[in-house]
């Protein structure tokens, strides 16, 4: 044992293995770890697959045809033709009657033969003001298919329209939704997960027998990082490949759009660890530290863009929302994974992200707790 | 005795909190090789003592070495010549002890063969358990297992036998005696004193944060004895736990 003693001794102590060490125990506790699982993998898989199946069907109106009404004639073909129509048959006037005034149903229609002869049918519309803005769809629509039908064996008098679309990329549901899941899934696992583990390695004083080895406290939280960033890039990976391949996610550039997504988690990850650091230093027991953690992500949840453009909110809640990082970092990914930028071109997003790093580790030295 | 050198030497050593002194000025050294316990009520500054010798607690003031080093410092060499085990240390969540021990030797910056270490403290028939799922005397032997990982010169042990039942006790004796045969130092504290009897060369008494004795057990006995004490009842040739240990037996059990 003394021999042994002095070949210990004699070699030079390695932070960078003490360090590995730590990251790879980690990395096994955190895989074993259900709610580490539940918030990186799970939570963002169910509302990717709910917005997935929810999402490319765009909107639909629903438009009832009145009873005694005529159905075999151009405007009712035409209606039962059109992508955006959703045509109720078959239901009794006093149904579509109190649905109509639920909203239920957008508009009803009623075609009649013209017993004069010219025009030859006369068509009905009645809307609802408990559906306003679907039933200027249906107004718009109508009008359109009753100036094609009218139009049809006839040059318009005065002009006439010519209509193309460009052909564009299609804008899905998933492209709005994965980055938020992707964003929101770092930040829990980041400030949840970052908080617990501290907070219980210092409680259970497992930090307190490392402090008994030669290891350094540097490598302690580089080590815990390491773990951290490496599984939830996992997680992102798993969650961006899945989008891709069932839902059509959109990566403009492939692989560069992935790395650039990945190198922007890891920036993400580590600002939002900071904000677990100083919860587990604040938290005075393992039951406080779900309510502190809320108060940071719930309102980053709801406000950063995450399940609704922030740009739907009134200017004063706008105001709120460009303060918080996620905004900044779903915003990022939007643009590298939809648009195709590179990282310089989400410079000031990467900025004021950082900029939040500096603040929330200048807060973390001050509040977190060792012992 | 006083020919061996000391490992550990302890000058004046005070330790100050707030508004009150745990240890007041104390001086004593552990010999190379020995078991040197640290015994007295709780709340003497047993564990305080301890906790500044394994350089996880600041002194307020007095002079200290571990086998040469400063203990203000060099206490990073000292962590690397020491094993320590804490009273109420817990491990790395969801890991086995296997990967515990991995974890210990990338900390220690050393290189071994995790099961060997299992099988020094008998566990290699847990190596795949959680820390959380073994008995109390098998976690102290896990504990006592990862003190020797560094293969150090000193290790301190923390009340290692409290909660224990008697034939995981002297599983533990038989243990500790053999880390010390192999040539390590062993400080230990303990509040029992048919433990500090039968284990260890020397003793230290604390009590308010001041060494009141210290000598070996026999001494200390002798000493009392002279001086004209005498057990108000005959002592008898066996007490009940001998009882006890006679009726259930010695031999190691799967759950000790």
């Amino acid at each position: 044992m003394a021999r042994r003693q002095l070949d210990h001794m004699s070699k030079r102590y390695n932070n960078t293995r003490a360090t590995l060490a730590l990251a790879k125990a980690s990395f096994r506790s955190i895989t074993r770890s259900p709610s580490a699982v539940v918030f990186t993998l799970a939570f963002p898989l169910i509302f990717i697959l709910v917005f997935g199946f929810l999402g490319g069907n765009g909107i639909k109106v629903d438009v009832a045809i009145a009873s005694g009404s005529d159905l075999d004639n151009p405007v009712i073909k035409g209606l039962k033709n059109h992508s955006l129509v959703h045509l109720i048959l078959d239901k009794p006037d006093e149904y579509i009657r109190t649905e109509l005034e639920k909203g239920q149903i957008d508009a009803v229609i009623t075609v009649q033969k013209n017993p004069t002869g010219i025009p030859a049918y006369l068509a009905e519309a009645q809307y609802t003001s408990a559906s306003i803005d679907k039933g200027s769809i249906v107004k718009s629509l109508l009008h359109d298919l009753l100036y094609t039908i009218n139009t049809k064996d006839s040059d318009p008098a005065i002009a006439k329209l010519r209509e193309s679309t460009v052909q564009g990329r299609v804008y899905r549901t998933i492209d709005f939704i994965l980055p938020g899941q992707l964003g929101f899934s770092l930040l829990s696992t980041g400030v949840f997960g970052t908080a617990f583990v501290f907070f219980n390695l210092r409680q259970n004083l497992v930090i307190k027998r490392f402090f008994a080895t030669p290891v350094k406290k540097s490598s302690i939280v580089f080590g815990e990082g390491l773990a951290r960033i490496g599984f939830a890039l996992l997680g992102a990976i798993f969650i961006i490949l899945l989008g891709h391949f069932f839902f059509k996610f959109t990566l403009i550039n492939g692989v560069v759009t992935v790395l650039n997504m990945l190198l922007l988690s890891i920036i993400g990850l580590i600002v939002f660890m900071g904000f677990g650091f100083v919860v587990s230093g604040l938290a005075k027991s393992e039951s406080t530290i779900p309510p502190i953690s809320n108060i940071i992500t719930l309102p980053q949840f709801l406000l950063s863009g995450t399940f609704f453009s922030v740009d739907a909110f009134p200017s004063w809640l706008q105001q709120i929302s460009h303060m918080l990082p996620l905004t900044y970092l779903n915003d990022a990914m939007r643009k590298v994974a939809f648009e195709g930028a590179g990282l310089w071109d989400v410079k000031q997003q990467i900025l004021i992200l950082l900029i939040w790093g500096v603040v929330i580790y200048a807060a973390a030295v001050k509040v977190f707790k060792w012992e | 005795m006083d020919h061996k050198n000391a490992i550990i030497s302890v000058r004046d050593l005070v330790k100050k909190y707030d508004d009150f002194t745990a240890v007041q000025g104390i001086s004593f050294d552990v010999y190379e090789n020995e078991i040197f316990g640290l015994l007295g009520p709780n709340g003497a500054g047993k564990t305080t003592t301890l906790e500044i010798l394994e350089t996880l607690r600041e002194k307020t003031s007095g002079e200290i070495f571990v086998d040469g080093f400063s203990i203000e410092k060099e206490a990073n060499k000292i962590k690397r010549i020491i094993g320590v085990q804490l009273q109420a240390a817990g491990y790395y969540p969801n890991l086995n002890l296997i990967e515990l021990m991995e974890l210990f030797s990338g900390l220690y910056g050393v290189r071994i063969k995790p099961m060997e270490m299992l099988e020094k403290v008998n566990l290699q028939d847990k190596a795949k358990a959680k820390y959380k799922a073994l008995s109390g005397g098998q976690k102290q032997r896990f504990s006592i297992a990862t003190t020797l990982i560094n293969a150090p010169k000193i290790i301190f042990l923390d009340e290692p036998t409290t909660g224990l039942d008697p034939q995981a006790r002297r599983n533990l004796w038989d243990l500790i005696s053999t880390i010390r045969n192999n040539g390590t130092t062993v400080v230990i504290t303990t509040h029992y004193m048919d433990e500090a009897e039968q284990l260890c060369d020397r003793v230290a008494f604390v009590e308010r944060g001041k060494i009141i004795a210290l000598d070996s057990p026999d001494s200390l006995i002798d000493a009392l004895v002279n001086s004209g004490f005498e057990r108000k009842k005959e002592v008898k040739k066996a007490n009940l736990e001998d009882v006890f240990i006679n009726l259930t037996g010695k031999e190691w059990r799967e759950d000790n």
